[in-house]
């Protein structure tokens, strides 16, 4: 009874958030209810039992996507434009659409019914026989970082070629912001902010690790690891200014890391298939396959976990070198 | 023992959700940026304190307990940094407090 | 019994931010408004997993708590970048 009363509430707020981000036309405040969204989003895989979903969700799309969205704005201006054509051609392509998705849903098996499809094919295997055949206690992490090692690899691929996207678009602009009047002048200090931050930070990369390493047992693992510790130099970057960043982590340092992150999972494979497994079988790792697939995601794991935190640092800071040499000239 | 344990803990619930609850109403009725600000963040870490000891209290010594004083400690410790953040932010960018000299007008239209 | 109410309630509280992030009037106010139903969902999913009675899901609100402090922090800088002047209403 209160269940159910909880999922009305938390669905009516989640529809209340995108009517309103539909409403407004500040863009900041349309990205702050972005990652209103995605938290109600977050809370509902909570729970569904999805931890693992909720976990990328919260740290992700309602953290860093926020904040990329953020510096984006900065460069391209943050007040929504009138569009120049009535709204109701959009409103009756937008029904349209919607009716005939609902008309698909139709042929679907009911939801949660245990003859679903998904139900059938290949989870009663993986649920049956990831304990003895890889033995981590966290079914998901076994199911991603092994059985479907080559989707993540794929997924690691597509965050590093996002990477080489924006660098070749956009590009970090090292040169002209090592300008050190700049932060002084314009800008009150933030004296408070920047102790905080100092006292925080060292917790945030810690909890990083702990996501990183603890992704065998528990909702976590590379990617969400990545993106907290990201935040943690972004929380740097903001309090302080992309120049001090740029002296603690220097893109020069962090571009050949993005690289090697994913040249460790796919070293992985290759060394798998040279001990005479197939690509990414991490059981020829070690003499008992069970220590060979720990071994195996473990080295996997960080491989994403880097990739994905010099990437997610990269970005941002090609966001903001942009903004603030936007602001320069 | 139980008993007193888990009245101790519905007491300390409650008394965080009626806090949380009046930051919320505060929020909603006062009438400028500062004096919302003053309602929710003065509330926001008695609540937070409340409803974790609570749950604490519930969960016994475990690693629970733990990432529960962690959640305490973190929120004790950003939330409060955030509001002056964002009061200060306000403040340098010339929103206008909400003074005396312009109460009158301000309260007539809070009656209407 | 009692983390299910504890539960409905706090849902309360995070709908009224949400009504005051989605009312405005400054930007300030809807960052305000976020922050509060931040730090509130903080304590619903900390309740939540005693209500569900599997408290080891904690990870997700500590990050949260985190998550949302950086996030504010990143509002509240890439506003001041913009706006130089004014009353902050949008």
């Amino acid at each position: 009874m209160i269940e159910s009363l909880i999922n009305i509430i938390l669905f009516t707020m989640l529809a209340a958030t995108s009517l309103a981000v539909v409403r407004l036309h500040n863009l900041f405040a349309i990205t702050m209810l972005f990652g209103v969204y995605s938290l109600l989003s977050a809370v509902i895989f909570v729970e569904l039992d999805a931890v693992d979903v909720a976990f990328t969700e919260a740290a992700v799309g309602a953290g860093i996507s926020t904040m990329l969205i953020l510096s984006t704005l900065v460069i391209t201006g943050h007040h929504e434009k009138n569009p120049k054509h009535g709204p109701w051609l959009p409103l009756v392509v937008v029904i349209l659409t919607g009716a005939v998705l609902a008309w698909g849903t139709l042929d679907m098996p009911l939801f949660g019914s245990l003859d679903n499809p998904i139900h059938q094919h290949v989870a009663p295997r993986y649920i049956q026989d990831s304990p003895e055949e890889i033995g981590i206690p966290n079914m998901v992490t076994s199911v991603l970082a092994s059985y479907r090692g080559y989707d993540t690899m794929g997924e690691v691929v597509v965050v590093f070629a996002a990477l080489i996207g924006v660098l070749a678009l956009i590009g970090i602009n090292e040169k002209k912001c090592a300008k050190r009047q700049y932060s002084s002048d314009e800008r009150p200090p933030r004296p408070v902010l920047q102790v905080m931050s100092k006292l925080l930070i060292p917790y945030i990369m810690l909890f990083a690790l702990y996501v990183q390493f603890h992704g065998d047992f528990g909702p976590g693992g590379g990617f969400q690891a990545g993106v907290i510790f990201a935040a943690a130099i972004i929380l740097y970057t903001l309090t302080f200014s992309l120049d001090d960043a740029f002296d603690l982590i220097s893109p020069r340092v962090l571009r050949p890391l993005a690289a090697i992150g994913v040249l460790i999972y796919g070293g992985t494979g290759i060394v798998t298939m040279l001990l005479g497994g197939t690509f990414l079988n991490y059981s020829v790792l070690a003499g008992d396959p069970k220590s060979g697939q720990h071994y195996g995601i473990l080295a996997i794991e960080f491989g994403v976990g880097l990739t994905v935190a010099t990437v997610m640092m990269l970005i941002f800071y090609a966001f903001v070198s942009r903004g603030e040499k936007g602001k320069v000239e | 023992m139980a008993l007193i344990v888990d009245a101790l803990s519905w007491a300390l619930l409650i008394a965080g959700v009626v806090l949380g609850i009046t930051g919320a109403i505060g929020t909603i009725r006062f009438p400028d940026f500062y004096t919302r600000v003053h309602a929710s963040s003065v509330t926001d870490t008695l609540c937070a304190l409340c409803i974790i000891a609570g749950l604490i209290l519930q969960a016994g010594f475990t690693l629970v307990t733990v990432k529960l004083v962690f959640i305490l400690l973190f929120l004790w410790y950003t939330s409060p940094v955030a509001t002056h953040a964002l009061v200060r932010a306000a403040h340098h960018m010339g929103l206008p407090p909400y003074l005396s000299n312009n109460a009158s007008a301000d309260a007539q239209k809070g009656k209407s | 019994m009692m983390f299910g109410f504890s539960c409905l309630a706090l849902l309360v509280v995070m709908g009224v931010a949400l009504v005051r992030a989605f009312a405005g009037p400054s930007v300030y106010d809807r960052i305000l408004a976020v922050n509060m139903f931040g730090t509130k969902t903080v304590l619903f999913l900390a309740v939540f997993g005693f209500f569900t009675g599997r408290p080891d899901f904690l990870d997700i609100a500590l990050v949260y708590a985190l998550i949302n402090f950086i996030g504010v922090i990143a509002v509240l800088r890439f506003v001041e970048s913009v706006t130089h002047t004014g009353t902050g209403a949008d």
